[in-house]
């Protein structure tokens, strides 16, 4: 990774502009061309620097419920209720954190009682309470690492 | 910010999650290639986009680094007990840090006293126990308890997929 492509995977973290040209106007604002550009995206994106380029969708905006939930998983049982999430398909993210409540998710549904189906569903599976936190006001979105 | 986005934005911003599921094709024309797919003209696609963006739909179209790649290897959730009259400018004032990613009030729980969240990311854990420290001494004596949960495992990552939420509707 040069110069050039820290300058680029930082002005790409803020989005591609939405002109009739947008490549030729990144081109022109980096001092570069647009063939130039595009190729070396796709570089990064084949190298895995860059996971995605692509529209970054606020998904919630398009329908759909989320939320926040955790349980607390005796280490015994750790792996066995990871699996029984990795088969849900509402289940989008999963973390282990090192705290009391060591199992951190998300779940996307259709709709708000979808979220209460699925989380009496996994409180009827795993035998376990769920700590389901959804978000009641949002700060701030927004990854940005400068490289 | 409009939070207006008529139902036929909403059926074609569906399509376009899916068209772009993998990502934006790196042609020279990218709005060509929408238009294309979606059936519409190459100005009514831009028009399309920057409306999705301007109501919030669409928050960019932008690179997702690989942020392990980048060597922002630690993460933390930042929770935080917030007086509930401060939390709206805290929330606001946390949010705007620099090494926030995500920051939003979720509520308080039996057992869960936290209603303030805040995702830090650095390059070692030194990074973010120092973000957590200038959060702490932003929000002074309007917070009465914080802790911050490190993973150290992923489960499981799938992005969000309409295709799965319609599925399980």
């Amino acid at each position: 990774m040069d110069e050039f492509d820290r300058a680029l995977i930082n002005r790409l973290q803020h989005g591609l502009p939405l002109v009739r040209q947008p490549w030729e106007a990144l081109a022109e604002e980096l001092g570069s061309m647009s063939e130039t550009l595009r190729a070396r995206v796709q570089a990064l994106l084949d190298d895995g620097v860059l996971t995605r380029f692509g529209p970054m969708f606020d998904i919630e905006r398009l329908g759909g419920a989320f939320t926040l939930a955790a349980l607390a998983v005796p280490e015994a049982r750790f792996d066995e209720v990871a699996a029984q999430l990795a088969a849900m398909p509402e289940v989008a993210h999963n973390y282990r954190r090192e705290h009391p409540w060591n199992m951190w998710f998300v779940l996307g549904c259709a709709t708000p009682q979808g979220i209460a189906e699925t989380v009496a569903r996994i409180e009827a599976r795993t035998g376990l309470a769920v700590l389901n936190l959804p978000k009641e006001e949002t700060y701030h979105v927004g990854l940005h690492f400068p490289v | 910010m409009s939070d207006c986005i008529s139902p036929s934005d909403q059926a074609l911003a569906q399509r376009l999650v899916a068209l772009t599921e993998a990502g934006l094709p790196l042609v020279e024309d990218p709005w060509a290639w929408l238009a294309g797919e979606l059936g519409l003209e190459v100005d009514e696609t831009l028009a399309l986009l920057q409306r999705l963006q301007a109501a919030g739909a669409i928050r960019r179209i932008a690179a997702v680094p690989n942020h392990y790649r980048l060597g922002y290897r630690h993460n933390g959730m930042t929770v935080w007990d917030v007086d509930d009259a401060e939390i709206e400018r805290l929330g606001a004032l946390i949010g705007a840090q620099p090494f926030v990613s995500h920051c939003y009030r979720r509520p308080r729980r039996e057992g869960w006293s936290y209603n303030l969240f805040a995702m830090v990311h650095g390059r070692d854990a030194a990074a973010i126990e120092a973000y957590r420290n200038q959060i702490r001494a932003l929000l002074g004596k309007a917070c009465h308890g914080d802790e911050m949960l490190v993973s150290s495992r992923i489960l499981k990552k799938t992005g969000l997929r309409i295709g799965a939420l319609q599925r399980s509707a």
